[in-house]
Parts: C-alpha cells; sequence; structure tokens
C-alpha cells in the first residue's frame, strides 16, 4: 500500500522522519543491514532516488552507514541512536505544547492536562 | 557522481493540426534514468510530445534526439510506446500477443510478462475482444514494461484500471526498470503518481510552464503537486 505522506513537506524528509522513527524505536536494531534502496522504495512506493536521497541524509545524521560490500545498515553507535530519539521526542513535546496554545491553553495547563492523562492511563 | 547523459533532447519542437497548434515551440531534456511526469489538462499536447518521441508522428519544426539519434528506426528499437489506446486486433489470444512482441522487440522478456500477466490475474488463452477495458490495458502495459528498454514513453498507463492495479503498476515502474532507464509518464491522475516521479513538466496549450521537481515544489510552495495543478489550470 505504500507509506502516507502530508502534502505540505517534501517526501525525502517525511521518509527520513519514518525510518529515523523505525531505527530508535528498534523495529530496525543497532547494527541491522537495512533492505536495498529498490525494496524500500517500493515498499514506501516512492522514487528510488528520492529514497537514496533520504538514505544519504540518514547517513549524515549519523544514523546508518554504507558498507562497501553489504548495503547499508544501522549504526552500531547507541549513543548516537538515543540522541535522535531524544531530539524526536524534544520535537514530538513541542508540537503537542503548539496543539494546546492553539487551544488556548497555556504551557502549565498543557502539562496539566498531560498528568491528568497519566493518571488516568494506571 | 554519474555522467548526466541526456536520453531525450527538444528544442523547440512544433506540431499542427491546422488550425490547432498542438505544441508551440516546447524544450525540454529528459535525463538517464529518471521517472518524469507529463503533465497537463486535456488538449494541452502530451500525447502529441509522446507520439513524437516514439516516432509515430513527426514534428513540423524543430529538433528531437532520443539516445542522441533523430527518430527512427534505431530509436525505436530502444525505446517502449504505451499509446493511449490498446492497439491488438481483437481476434489474437493474450498469449499470441506475448508472442507477437517476442517477436518483435529483441529486448522483450516473456518470462516476466507471464509473470505479471498472472499476477494480474489475466488468461492467456483467452481472446482480446472478450477481455474487459481494464484488462485490454493490463495486457499492454505488462507487453510495453516486460521490454528492456532505455525509455518507457506511457501515455495515461493508469486512467483505465483500478487502483490497485494502478498500484501494482507503479510498483512495476519502481521497482523493476533498470535504473540507467527512463521513463516518461503522461497523465492527469497527479495524486497517483506523484510519489514516484523525479520530475515532472507542465504542458499548457502546447508550451510547457514549469519544470521541476516533486520535492521542490513541496519545499518551495509547502503544497503537493495535485495541488499546484489545480492552481496552476484552475478552469
Amino acid at each position: 500500500m505504500g507509506w502516507t505522506f502530508l502534502p505540505q513537506q517534501p517526501i525525502y524528509k517525511q521518509i527520513v522522519d519514518h525510518i529515523l522513527t523505525d531505527i530508535v524505536s528498534g523495529h530496525y536494531s543497532s547494527g541491522e543491514r537495512l533492505p536495498s534502496v529498490r525494496d524500500l522504495s517500493v515498499t514506501a512506493a516512492v522514487n528510488p532516488n528520492t529514497m537514496q536521497r533520504a538514505l544519504a541524509e540518514l547517513e549524515s545524521m549519523g544514523l546508518i552507514i554504507t558498507q562497501r560490500n553489504s548495503g547499508k545498515s544501522v549504526t552500531e553507535n547507541e549513543e548516537a541512536i538515543k540522541m535522535a530519539r531524544d531530539t524526536k521526542a524534544m520535537e514530538v513535546a513541542k508540537q503537542f505544547i503548539k496543539s494546546m496554545e492553539a487551544l488556548g491553553y497555556s504551557k502549565k495547563e498543557a502539562q496539566e492536562f498531560l498528568a491528568a492523562e497519566d493518571v488516568k492511563g494506571e | 557522481m554519474e555522467a548526466i547523459e541526456k536520453i531525450v533532447v527538444c528544442d523547440h519542437v512544433v506540431k499542427n493540426y491546422k488550425p490547432t497548434v498542438a505544441l508551440n515551440g516546447v524544450s525540454f531534456t529528459l535525463p538517464a534514468g529518471k521517472i518524469v511526469g507529463l503533465l497537463g489538462p486535456n488538449g494541452s499536447g502530451k500525447t502529441t510530445l509522446i507520439k513524437i518521441l516514439a516516432g509515430v508522428l513527426r514534428e513540423d519544426a524543430g529538433t528531437v534526439l532520443v539516445d542522441g539519434k533523430r527518430v527512427g528506426e534505431e530509436t525505436k528499437a530502444v525505446v517502449s510506446y504505451l499509446p493511449e489506446r490498446p492497439y491488438f486486433n481483437p481476434v489474437m489470444k493474450v498469449s499470441e500477443c506475448v508472442d507477437y512482441f517476442a517477436d518483435f522487440y529483441a529486448d522483450f522478456d516473456r518470462k516476466r510478462a507471464e509473470e505479471m500477466l498472472a499476477t494480474l490475474n489475466v488468461p492467456m488463452d483467452a481472446r482480446i475482444k472478450t477481455l474487459s477495458k481494464g484488462n485490454k490495458e493490463k495486457v499492454q502495459i505488462v507487453l510495453v514494461m516486460s521490454r528492456r528498454a532505455k525509455l518507457y514513453l506511457l501515455d495515461e498507463p493508469i486512467g483505465g484500471v483500478d487502483p490497485a492495479t494502478r498500484e501494482y503498476i507503479l510498483n512495476t515502474i519502481i521497482g523493476n526498470y533498470d535504473p540507467s532507464a527512463s521513463v516518461l509518464i503522461s497523465t492527469h491522475l497527479i495524486a497517483d503518481v506523484e510519489n514516484v516521479l523525479d520530475a515532472f513538466v507542465f504542458l499548457k496549450n502546447g508550451e510547457i510552464v514549469m519544470e521541476s521537481s516533486a520535492d521542490a515544489v513541496r519545499e518551495e510552495n509547502a503544497q503537493s503537486l495535485d495541488a499546484l495543478f489545480r492552481e496552476v489550470f484552475k478552469c
């Protein structure tokens, strides 16, 4: 079925995000070999050059490495993965605050909602 | 870096169907190894341009080079062309169409065609005239995509088939073509193809109005190609 992409953002950036999430969530584990560019393109239903561009970006972020004979794999640098995960979490938190502000809540009130949700969730 | 080779070069191409001017000085180049969308409303000249590249029509003025040569016998051998309408004789069986292509084109991969037809549930021993419109189109596109060509010219390849088949066809384009081969797809089903394209050309009244990549549009205008098309060609 392919991945779902939003219209406002470049596709390659959304691919970066998708694979980054797969890496930090452990769907692809540290050191694991990634599928070929071709296979990833077909799975995502995107142009192979767009996929290549996204992978190059992930490589420059230090999350994946290219090995001469065996294609691309996830970095074994756990620290880099952890950092990417924290950065991503920060983005998600900021987005949450922004959405709450759009509804007219202050940052503090937004935090109270999170706390309340936490209690309910238990 | 890969060498930037140009599989198609069009320079000020003009085509006149009196009194209509179908192409009014079209210039563009198509790099090797790219999937490019030829997009435009009905009557904008898409089919005319593709027919000229395929060698079915001749330009009135301007220069057209395919793989560095004037369009002719040599270029036809490396170009796989999907016309807007299927052209097989209705009394032929699907298997006979496959034989026909195998006979005609040295770069035809019969095994691949048979596998694809099986995946798409097209019966090999059925006569073309007994097939549904969608199945006729499937036969045609499978045969065209089963050639190992340098350039695929696809005129509305997904217009007449259901969404699942559309996806299969697009996957075939992404997954199976030779990375050095180029694909030119004309369509107005932009939302379906835009994730697959490297670049696109907008044709309007026989002229090129925009040439860019889908991701550049998203970066610069924060909108999809589909939204941009609706804006540029607003009626």
